[in-house]
């Protein structure tokens, strides 16, 4: 089976987020001063081929302990649909 | 004569200025590239600044991955000394020979600029020309060199006198700002647990020579003449 595999990598919470505040006060100098607690990751799609739902993540678990995410400073969110 | 590998991957930019100044501190320095498999012999591997695989997914991720790296890696676990210096740094982190990560400075902006540190270990093997609290004047340049670490992480690295270089506050004698990345405990430099595995954020291959406007970075490769060779 071909899965379609959304990785969200978040800067940990409790970390400083300099490029989140930048953002943040961007969108208040436009108007938008409602928007607060502003933070930026990074997302990542990716197909792959597993026998199941479950192994197609935990093989994208091991792709985001590996490589796709740093443990020390940042979480992970998956997403997996078939496709 | 001592032998030292300079470590290019595609994007390394201070390799020139890593291989001359090992040069200058008397050692017979020579590239090893990113694709090759073995140090060539190398007593002593630095790992230069840059930006190694244009710094994609975080910067060091990839370059971590590098054939060159298992052979470094080796080198370290075998207690072979090996220098990461900025982006190097950043690798070291990456490949888990050092604790914690570089994260974008506080202030957002890359930072070039001289900034004052202490020497804290003057044990290791790039830092025993230099004493115990001595203060150096080095230039940094760099985006992403926030250290940051877990709490027992730092923890342990101060307990165990694993701060090889910190920013100081600036005074009279020191108009430069710092800290200038928002660094835990103000870290500049680490060591791991042996000490001989050093990453650092300032580059003294920069600052080898008065004529280039600093001259106190030059301890660290005549430190290396005096490692011991293998």
């Amino acid at each position: 089976m071909n899965f379609r595999v959304h990785v969200r990598v978040m800067p940990r919470t409790g970390l400083l987020d300099p490029q989140g505040q930048a953002v943040e006060h961007a969108l208040g100098a436009l108007g938008f001063g409602e928007a607060g607690d502003v933070r930026v990751g990074r997302a990542i799609e990716l197909y792959l081929a597993a026998s199941s739902r479950a192994e197609a993540e935990a093989r994208t678990r091991q792709m985001c302990d590996k490589l796709l995410a740093n443990p020390v400073t940042e979480d992970y969110l998956l997403q997996v649909e078939e496709g | 004569m001592l032998h030292v590998a300079v470590v290019r991957f595609p994007g390394s930019n201070c390799d020139f200025d890593a291989l001359r100044a090992a040069e200058r501190g008397g050692a017979n320095a020579y590239f090893v590239w990113h694709r090759d498999n073995d140090l060539k012999g190398a007593d002593v591997v630095l790992l230069p600044g840059g930006f190694s695989y244009g710094d994609y997914l975080r910067s060091g991720a990839i370059a971590r991955f590098s054939p060159v790296m298992q052979a470094v890696r080796r080198h370290a676990e075998s207690g072979g000394p090996v220098l990461g210096i900025c982006n190097g740094f950043q690798i070291l982190c990456e490949a888990h020979l050092l604790p914690g990560a570089l994260m974008r400075n506080a202030g957002l902006s890359f930072v070039s600029k001289p900034v004052d540190v202490i020497v804290e270990r003057p044990d290791t093997a790039f830092t025993s020309a230099y004493e115990a609290g001595q203060r150096l004047r080095l230039p940094v340049a760099h985006g992403e060199g926030r250290f940051v670490a877990a709490d027992d992480t730092l923890r342990e690295l101060e307990a165990e006198g694993r701060v090889v270089l910190r920013y100081v506050a600036a005074s009279e004698a020191s108009p430069y700002q710092p800290n200038p990345n928002g660094s835990a405990n103000h870290i500049a430099g680490i060591c791991n647990p042996a000490g001989n595995v050093v990453g650092i954020m300032p580059h003294p291959e920069r600052a080898d020579d008065p004529l280039l406007g600093l001259g106190d970075g030059a301890g660290f490769f005549t430190s290396i003449s005096k490692a011991s060779v293998r």
